[in-house]
């Protein structure tokens, strides 16, 4: 019996972007996503635009994309939730093609999932009829390729919640 | 204190290809943008998500780094979503103008004072988030004299205009709509920038 590989890599997520010709990586970082930052800061096709609250993330994205630009989202699923006005106005009353990373803090297949944030998200994107994917392993980065498709497809938001901490 | 049509008409007469993003009382349907500008295919106007004209605006100016953008903020707005200044700042746009209407109400909603309306030192938060240059003009004298050096310079540019409150007490659904939405510039514009 092999041990199976079951870490998300930065690199994976970052080649996935890049395949996918993505300009910006609009984002407020979280403690799960350290590694990713600084594999971000050193990748010169990837422009990273910092913000301070995560509501500024989608139209900043909106601004960019008119421009002809393609940008992509990396919060937190806290910040989903602090974020509604703009994933309503900015996002799916325009028809943004908006595909957005979360951080999904606190989600365990393992036991009681006992945080919030982890427990309401996937019923805010059901209510908001958000579209979304799960990845937890370098096997499923290839679904951050399929929500692009389905954001340009749709003409709407798609969420890809990364369910595990990246490794180093 | 300027006239806000004044203080629009003004700007639109030096646009020289700029995009506007333009929010609250400058994209106000009577008085604002819609029914001043020389170059409506330029305009982009933000009405969802208040606040965020400004952070639309930051993007843009990203994406279109060799044609100027002015956002048209509302203090208000502004107020709502301060982190923004930062934001915009540490990228450092060149080719942004953030201009200010300041009326020190929420004029849409019946007029009541913006919290901090009498203390607030605007130029002093831009110039401290960061801003390369910061420009205030409460009167149409100076802003006609000042104006062009804040459009010329390099940005990121912050504009604070001190403007006369024009209160509306109609509900939103009985008030005139806008010909240009944010649905039609954003269908429209990309071809106007000559993106493919």
């Amino acid at each position: 019996m092999t041990t199976q590989e079951v870490i998300l890599h930065p690199a994976s997520v970052v080649a996935e972007l890049k395949k996918n010709k993505i300009s910006h990586v609009v984002w407020l970082p979280d403690s799960e996503t350290n590694f990713m930052y600084q594999l971000l800061t050193n990748e010169p096709d990837l422009d990273l635009v910092p913000v301070c609250r995560e509501g500024e993330t989608m139209a900043i994205a909106a601004g960019l994309w008119v421009g002809g630009k393609r940008p992509i989202v990396l919060i937190q699923n806290t910040g989903i939730f602090e974020a509604g006005d703009s994933i309503r106005g900015l996002g799916l009353d325009v028809n943004q093609p908006l595909v957005m990373l979360v951080g999904y803090r606190g989600w365990s297949r393992h036991g009681l999932t006992t945080d919030s944030a982890a427990r309401f998200i996937e019923h805010i994107l059901h209510a908001w009829g958000i579209s979304y994917y799960l990845i937890e392993t370098d096997d499923d980065a290839g679904r951050i390729s399929l929500a692009i498709e389905e954001a340009e497809r749709t003409a709407k938001p798609v969420a890809v919640l990364v369910g595990t901490e990246f490794g180093s | 204190m300027i006239d806000n049509a004044d203080a629009v008409r003004l700007l639109d007469s030096k646009r020289n290809g700029a995009v506007f993003v333009a929010t609250m009382n400058a994209n106000n349907v009577g008085f604002g943008l819609p029914s001043l500008t020389t170059n409506e295919s330029l305009d982009f106007p933000i009405s969802g998500a208040m606040s965020k004209a400004s952070n639309v605006a930051l993007g843009l100016a990203l994406a279109q780094p060799d044609r100027k953008v002015l956002c048209l903020d509302g203090d208000g707005s502004l107020l709502m979503n301060l982190g923004a200044l930062v934001t915009i700042s540490n990228k450092k746009p060149k080719n942004l103008v953030h201009v200010l209407f300041n009326n020190k109400v929420y004029a849409v909603t019946g007029g009541q004072p913006i919290p901090g309306s009498e203390d607030v030192d605007w130029e002093g938060m831009a110039r401290s988030a960061g801003y390369a240059k910061v420009f205030h003009f409460d009167n149409l004298e100076d802003m006609t004299n000042g104006i062009d050096e804040a459009l010329t310079c390099e940005g990121p540019v912050f504009v604070h205009l001190m403007v006369e409150p024009q209160i509306e007490n109609t509900p939103v659904q009985f008030r005139e709509r806008a010909k240009r939405t944010v649905h039609t510039a954003i269908k429209e514009l990309p071809g106007v920038l000559g993106v493919k």
